[in-house]
């Protein structure tokens, strides 16, 4: 900390950001604003998407479900880095606010992830004739599942907040470091395995009617997951500040009205 | 006479040798594991050469991962209870040399043994003759990466009291490259394909886990540790 | 031996927290070459802590520790090898003789001087157990093969958590030749124990007088 607090001027947003109680009310303006952005883009997305594109010509409506499953894996993907990242801030500038949002972060992206899963199980059974198949992909998921438990139970495993949020927060570095690893390995292992006869429509093969919803709803994810994590994050900063006066404060004037 | 300054390496791998010598029988336990539940294999699947020795590598694989996993949560739980942890905290040497020293005796004492007896369970479920070498070869490899990254999530749960299921959930997502790569060699050399590729990511996995591992050990233990 | 000014160890406005609720604010003291600073305090008041902040196991939630004048993060190695800490648990390993044990601790410390192995076991007590493995050694005596560890460092800080712990009465005394011994030669104890020692130039420290007062 000594060297950002020498003072210079750019780095006073970053301490602003790192006070839960700035961040608190900061977002609490931001929230309705986002929320109404999410529900907006989702809607859209959804409606295009389901009613609108065109129908695949080998998968029928089926493939519809590409407009759940895609972005949650995306964001499924994204959100481990953005919670390996957030407990990185954590172990580097010592705020207490990034811990909170890792804490946070973790089981948004655990139920990312499951959703992902799960509607890839629900398309599988029409496109290959089984829920479950080891496609490499699935697989990647699945162990990204477990990478979540793991970070989840480690948090919760210790009553001390601070070796909790220390201790998870170096089991997500790690976990980030191997995920490429793992993600390529188990690619490798897949094409070993499996010749490549079962091959789903990749991306850059689909057509623009179809892409352009895929699109909104990735985008539509993005927000919702800003909203979730913002939501989550608000409530871990109450319960881990409910002894300071300014929570004591809010919770008087909640109650007095 | 004269103590010269070191790194620490050898004193902790030294020590831990010494104490796996004084406990030769837990230091047994994972090889005994590793032969019994092999034996299940037959039993609960089939006695047919053919059938076993197609699940051979990847059998011997899994149930060496278990053991290892089996091990590697007793790495620093000695330790922590009596005391020398908190000494390694404050030697002035950095961290991840005693560290890796601690890991080296880790390995020496199980994956190096689950090493030697696997030929032996390669007999006993029929693998075919060309994926000796590659098994002894991976597993070699393969146990020194499990011990590396085992240390990271022993580290991380020293302080719990019941850390060892725990330990097995962090660390399980992290061994898949290394059981892919592994079986990925035997099974490379059983279909009379070059087993030299998988081997090699094998020892690029070694290569990062020995400059990574202590280092993310390290960091744990500063925080579990103390608290 | 001219006594430096700058103190030895200084450690200014010391807190410690865990988890939002503070254990101690405030400590501050110094010690110059010389001195035996005794931490008192209530069960509870953190002299554990305190010792383990010293030894920079532990980071403290504000205030600095100082070595020669510089902050121990600044100079971790030079501070580390001029620093011997005993705590609680005696580090001892029951499978391994007194003999072995001392040797590991000996052999990852950075600083110790000619004594041999043997002739420190001897000194503390423990002729005759030397390749006895621990485990069929008293507390008393797994403290005793720690403690051995004093005789041979050339550390100059000595931090030691309630090193009279099982010993007997012999021991104590013995221990506070050390310290004597210790000082004289230009060295610096800080411990933490409930006896009154029976040396004269011991200075003392309450922790309770520190505790903060949880609202």
């Amino acid at each position: 900390m000594t060297w950002l607090s020498n003072g210079s001027p750019s780095w006073q947003w970053f301490h602003r950001l790192g006070s839960p109680r700035w961040f608190y009310h900061r977002s609490g303006r931001w929230l309705p604003w986002l929320s109404l952005a999410a529900l907006l883009v989702l809607l859209n997305g959804l409606v295009w998407g389901l009613a609108f594109a065109p129908e695949d010509a080998k998968q029928g409506n089926s493939f519809r479900i590409i407009y759940i499953h895609v972005p949650a894996a995306f964001l499924a993907q994204s959100g481990y880095f953005i919670m390996a990242i957030a407990g990185a801030i954590g172990l580097i500038w010592k705020m207490k606010i990034s811990y909170m949002v890792m804490k946070s972060a973790a089981p948004i992206g655990a139920v990312l992830t499951f959703i992902a899963l799960f509607t890839g199980a629900v398309w599988g059974k029409p496109t290959w004739g089984a829920y479950w198949v080891w496609d490499a992909r699935i697989t990647s998921m699945l162990i990204l599942l477990f990478l979540y438990a793991g970070v989840i139970a480690l948090q919760y495993a210790y009553h001390s907040v601070d070796a909790a949020s220390k201790a998870s927060a170096i089991l997500a570095l790690v976990g980030t470091v191997n995920i490429p690893i793992i993600n390529k390995s188990v690619d490798w292992w897949y094409t070993l395995h499996q010749p490549a006869t079962i091959k789903l429509t990749s991306a850059p093969s689909m057509h623009m009617d179809m892409f352009m919803p895929l699109l909104v709803m990735i985008v539509g994810f993005y927000l919702f997951y800003a909203v979730a994590l913002i939501l989550h994050t608000r409530n871990e900063i109450l319960r881990r500040e409910r002894k300071t006066s300014w929570v004591r404060e809010l919770a008087n004037a909640k109650a007095g009205r | 006479m004269a103590r010269k300054m070191n790194s620490g390496f050898v004193a902790w791998l030294r020590r831990d040798l010494l104490l796996a010598y004084r406990r030769r029988g837990e230091v047994a336990s994972p090889v005994l594991f590793f032969m019994m539940v092999s034996t299940l294999i037959p039993l609960g699947l089939t006695p047919e050469a053919a059938r076993l020795g197609e699940v051979a590598a990847g059998m011997i694989w899994v149930m060496a991962l278990l053991a290892t996993l089996l091990s590697v949560d007793g790495m620093f739980a000695s330790d922590y209870q009596d005391g020398s942890l908190e000494q390694m905290l404050i030697t002035p040497q950095l961290l991840p040399l005693p560290l890796l020293g601690k890991i080296t005796a880790h390995w020496l004492t199980t994956g190096l043994p689950l090493t030697l007896v696997s030929p032996l369970l390669g007999l006993m479920m029929s693998l075919p003759s060309a994926g000796y070498l590659p098994l002894l070869c991976s597993l070699a490899l393969g146990t020194a990466c499990l011990s590396l990254v085992g240390a990271v999530g022993a580290a991380l749960t020293v302080s719990l009291r019941k850390g060892g299921l725990l330990l097995s959930l962090l660390v399980m997502p992290l061994y898949m490259p290394v059981i892919i790569f592994g079986t990925a060699t035997v099974s490379y050399a059983v279909d009379g394909l070059n087993w030299l590729p998988p081997l090699a990511l094998l020892g690029a996995l070694l290569a990062a886990s020995v400059a990574l591992c202590p280092l993310a050990a390290a960091g744990a233990l500063r925080v579990t540790a103390s608290n | 031996m001219s006594v430096s000014q700058t103190p030895l160890l200084s450690v200014e406005n010391l807190a410690f927290e865990r988890d939002d609720s503070g254990l101690f604010s405030a400590v501050s003291w110094h010690v110059v070459a010389g001195d035996i600073l005794q931490i008192e305090g209530a069960n509870g008041s953190g002299k554990t802590t305190l010792l383990r902040l010293l030894t920079g196991s532990l980071q403290p939630s504000a205030g600095t520790i100082a070595y020669l004048g510089q902050s121990i993060s600044a100079c971790r190695y030079n501070y580390l090898t001029d620093m011997l800490y005993i705590g609680h648990q005696p580090a001892v390993k029951l499978n391994l003789t007194a003999e072995e044990n001392l040797r590991w601790m000996v052999a990852t410390a950075a600083k110790s001087n000619e004594l041999s192995l043997n002739d420190a076991l001897i000194q503390v007590g423990l002729a005759g157990y030397t390749d006895i493995p621990c485990y069929a050694l008293s507390a008393g005596q797994h403290r005793r093969v720690a403690l051995a560890r004093l005789l041979i460092s050339d550390a100059r800080l000595w931090y030691l958590d309630e090193p009279f712990a099982a010993i007997d009465k012999q021991g104590v005394q013995f221990l506070q030749s050390c310290f004597q011994q210790h000082v004289e030669r230009g060295g610096a104890v800080v411990l933490s124990t409930h006896q009154d020692l029976a040396l004269s130039n011991v200075r003392k420290y309450n922790l309770s007088a520190c505790a903060e007062q949880v609202v």
